[in-house]
């Protein structure tokens, strides 16, 4: 055996020791108590719900129906281009069916409205890597991304830890159901300079995580417009872009671009995944789409780092190009994920619950800020942790997600069965009515 | 569309040179594309030996897949575990992925040492784990030592993207390239009378392109070295189970087990199954560390560079069927083996020596310094543009392998099928011969001019600007890497 030496512990890097990677969060400590404690229907039915985790699961049935008919064992057999030459295939360029067929899926999603070029397309090992990718490729260390608040706690560790990029958050608030306006833009901005840190791009979720909405098209207009006079860039997120519960309501920034002739595209890149809209997170698919030739090129270089298995890429190509099946997809997961968030929203209207109106995602942006003692982030973490232990459900507190506003809580509704759900509702019920009664027979001091 | 924007819009990193792409090495990737060799539609097209493949024993697998369709959560057998495993994107990695990974390492290693799952961490590739590793260890400014020649892949995979230089170690033809601890202490000392902090050594063993491995007393006095100066040893043994004849491979993780004295805290390994298994599409690159807080970084940090499940579930089955391993393994050694004699008895009946001392890896390190007009970088870039344009082979030249000595090159034996490699090998043969004929005969204008840019070989401050003759992996238009 090697003789163990005591010596003083030799260094790691600087980014080893941060704690940029986020995980001391709330965000992730729910995580933790669920995984200790996890609910399950039969065997734990007092267990922690998991409703932090914005996974969609209604949806799998189509995708092993469709599994179960196109094997990928049929491709392994000799003659076709079998196991041996996927296996072999790592060009960062990516499979071309395979990139043929995001194109096609994304257009799909935007029923039609917008364009994509498959040779646009950048692979990457989920949006995870996307979002990292492109801020190695838009800024350099020191220099800041504008993201509008609230939003995924992911990014800060996604677009900061190993680039040294800053994230300048756009404040956005209740007033206007968190939209973001020019005046937040503006402002953030001007903080920006005024810290001497120089602003490279706007970094949007549409839909949003965590409101569960989708941006307006006059936002998305004055976004662009900013960008341009700032001479900015923009991405845009849109991983739950298939996950809106009307195809008409959502509208893509590819869909603007195309209105205006693709004039100043080149400093729009659009990110997307299978993570949400086909609930495949474990298979690290991830896309940038980018107007510009040179970014194009560049993420293609880099996404060598982050490449997805040729295995996971030949078996999705085939699924997302047959069309049938992906109409029928898009239409039916947009069915249930709405029909889920009507039975969330109402269950927690009856409970006394308001959520912001929201029509995308796999969440609903829930308003506990009546029940706040106090109207801090001290006090939304308080009740969040309330709520952890005694209505034993992981939601996500606001501040988590860098809202201003205390007392939000993002609550997730498609990783779980609609029994699950219910559980889950009923026991929300029980807390507030417990609440209530608790207020009535001692009310709060004045 | 006219890039109308400001060119400073991206960042420095993507500005730059950095990606390595930008060499006159793309030549023989171009020549390749444009006219790739095919045994009946293209007979007298490039053949490709600048790849590090593996495929000599796919049908193995190809059978062993046949028979266990349930490897596959997409088949109809599998399907049951479809969900659970496209829903879990812990970056733990599936613990059925890690310990097959972990016990295949170890028979790979003869099960003279054993692997500690818990201590594998996944990353996109090999390709990921040196960047993530590179992450981990050093703070950009500080540097790395490595010794020539080494795989391309490496300056852009420790350097673009975390700012970390590499300090080139060299080796000589003198004594078979071997790294010697002078040559270390050699390139420490420089680095320190320079102001650059050295934060760890990077060896790859089995070698690429040398195809040597590591004797027992240096991989001793290596460790011994990095324990002394406390820096990290990082040591990619991608090639691990590519070791075909005597002597046996001697992984880092046996020396620890001896008695030597060392901080495990300085020892990391990466490993992949590009180059053993011949599955670099499925990019399963691994780190394994003996420091936890390296164990616990990588993992936050192998976000960025996850193994799809569907892959590490598939592994995980093929990994585990301990009876297919241990046949495939030895079957691989086998058949590697042969092709290597084949081909080194028809390099040798040509003229054309190789280093004697391989015995590993996908491709043979070929002397043709006998052939160049003058002992110079240039004329073996010359020449090797008069073996892709004339002969037809795409070889790597051993400058893009920072190696020193002119007119070695890399020639990849493992990734074609036996016709095309004695296509290869007759097409020596005549170049070679026709080559002695002409020797005395000054060369006429080449077929190609490229940008003959004038080469010095890197140095300590390797800036990929001024280093043309670089490290270039792969090809912007198609495939892949070495």
């Amino acid at each position: 055996m090697a003789i163990e030496i005591e010596q003083p512990t030799v260094e790691l890097s600087k980014v080893a020791v941060s704690e940029t990677h986020g995980e001391d969060s709330p965000y992730f400590a729910g995580w933790k108590a669920h995984d200790e404690d996890p609910y399950d229907e039969s065997s734990n039915s007092s267990g922690v719900i998991q409703m932090g985790l914005a996974e969609n699961q209604v949806s799998f049935d189509m995708l092993e129906e469709y599994l179960e008919q196109n094997s990928e064992a049929s491709s392994w057999a000799e003659g076709a281009p079998g196991f041996r030459e996927n296996a072999l295939f790592q060009d960062y360029h990516g499979l071309k069916s395979f990139r043929q067929a995001m194109a096609s899926f994304m257009e799909k999603i935007r029923g039609g409205r917008a364009k994509f070029d498959p040779d646009r397309i950048v692979l990457t090992a989920g949006a995870t890597a996307a979002n990292e990718l492109l801020t190695f490729i838009l800024a350099d260390p020191g220099d800041a991304l504008l993201v509008p608040t609230p939003y995924y706690p992911g990014f800060d560790r996604d677009l900061r830890w190993r680039t040294g990029v800053k994230i300048v958050p756009i404040h956005c608030d209740s007033s206007n159901n968190f939209q973001v306006t020019l005046e937040a833009m503006e402002a953030a901005y001007m903080h920006a300079v005024a810290m001497n840190i120089k602003v490279r791009g706007v970094l949007i979720t549409n839909p949003s995580n965590p409101l569960g909405a989708t941006i307006q098209r006059s936002v998305l207009e004055e976004i662009l417009d900013f960008a341009k006079r700032k001479n900015i860039h923009v991405v845009s997120d849109e991983i739950y872009s298939g996950s809106t519960f009307s195809s008409s309501e959502f509208v893509s920034i590819a869909e603007i671009l195309e209105a205006r002739g693709y004039k100043d595209s080149e400093r729009v890149h659009i990110v997307y995944s299978l993570s949400k809209d086909l609930g495949l997170p474990g298979f690290r698919v991830g896309t940038i789409y980018s107007y510009n030739d040179k970014v194009v090129t560049t993420a293609r270089r880099m996404s060598s780092f982050s490449l997805i298995s040729s295995q996971t890429q030949h078996v999705l190509a085939s699924m997302l190009s047959d069309k049938k099946f992906t109409e029928k997809y898009i239409k039916t997961n947009r069915e249930r994920l709405r029909k889920r968030y009507e039975m969330i929203i109402q269950g927690l209207k009856t409970a006394g619950i308001e959520c912001l109106k929201g029509n995308a995602g796999l969440f609903c942006w829930m308003n506990l800020s009546p029940l706040l003692e106090t109207p801090t982030r001290e006090g939304e973490l308080a009740l969040w942790n309330s709520i952890l232990h005694e209505v034993k459900i992981n939601i996500s507190p606001g501040s988590s997600c860098h809202c201003s506003e205390p007392g939000w809580f993002r609550v997730c509704f498609a990783n779980m069965s609609e029994t699950t759900l219910d559980v889950a509702l009923k026991r929300i019920h029980s807390f507030m009515d417990q609440r209530k009664t608790d207020a009535i027979q001692s009310p709060p001091q004045q | 569309m006219v890039f109308k924007l400001n060119s400073q819009l991206l960042s420095r990193i993507a500005s730059g040179n950095g990606h390595g792409e930008d060499s006159p090495y793309f030549d023989g990737w171009k020549a390749y594309e444009t006219d790739p060799h095919h045994p009946t539609e293209n007979p007298n097209g490039v053949i490709q030996m600048g790849l590090a493949e593996n495929q000599l024993c796919f049908d193995l697998i190809q059978d062993w897949l046949k028979k266990n369709p349930k490897a596959s959560i997409c088949t109809p057998e599998g399907l049951n575990e479809f969900r659970e495993i496209a829903i879990f994107q812990d970056y733990h990695g599936l613990p059925e992925f890690r310990n097959a990974v972990a016990n295949f390492m170890g028979k790979v290693r003869g099960n003279r040492v054993t692997y500690d799952p818990d201590r594998i961490v996944m990353s996109g590739g090999a390709t990921g784990a040196h960047e993530t590793i590179a992450f981990c260890l050093a703070d950009p400014g500080e540097a790395f030592l490595v010794p020539t020649p080494y795989y391309p892949g490496f300056d852009r995979d420790l350097r673009w993207r975390t700012g970390v230089k590499l300090i080139p170690v060299d080796s000589d033809s003198s004594n078979n390239f071997k790294v010697t601890i002078e040559a270390l202490e050699n390139a420490y000392e420089m680095a320190q009378l320079d102001n650059i902090k050295v934060k760890g050594l990077l060896i790859t063993n089995p070698s690429n392109p040398l195809g040597t491995i590591l004797d027992r007393e240096t991989l001793r006095s290596i460790v011994r070295f990095i324990n002394e100066k406390n820096i990290h040893l990082v040591c990619d043994e991608i090639y691990a189970a590519t070791v075909f004849s005597q002597p046996d491979f001697i992984s880092v993780a046996e020396i620890l087990q001896e008695d030597i004295e060392c901080n495990l805290d300085l020892v990391h390994v990466v490993y992949s199954l590009s180059k053993d298994m011949g599955f670099p599409g499925l990019r399963v690159g691994i780190i394994y560390s003996y420091n936890d807080a390296v164990v616990s970084c990588a993992r936050k940090m192998s976000s960025f560079g996850l193994v799809s499940t569907q892959t590490q579930y598939l592994v995980a089955s093929m990994l585990s069927d301990n009876e297919f391993v241990e046949k495939f393994i030895t079957e691989s050694k086998r058949r590697l083996a042969a092709r290597y004699r084949v081909f080194t008895h028809g390099l040798d009946q040509a003229g054309i020596k190789c280093l004697k001392t391989s015995n590993a890896g996908l491709f043979l390190w070929m002397d043709l310094s006998g052939l160049l007009k003058e002992q110079t970088v240039e004329a073996e870039m010359e020449l090797w543009r008069v073996i892709i344009h004339e002969v037809k082979l795409n070889v790597s030249p051993g400058c893009s392998f920072h190696c020193l000595k002119p007119g070695w090159f890399r020639v990849c034996f493992a990734n074609m099928d036996d016709q095309t490699m004695h296509v290869a090998l007759s097409r020596i043969k005549t170049f070679v011969n026709k080559e002695a004929d002409t020797k005395k005969k000054p060369k006429k204008s080449l077929r190609w001019q490229g940008s003959l840019k004038l080469l010095n070989p890197p140095r300590i401050y390797d800036d990929f600007i001024n280093s043309p003759h670089s490290p270039m992996p792969h090809s912007p238009l198609v495939r892949a890497r070495n």
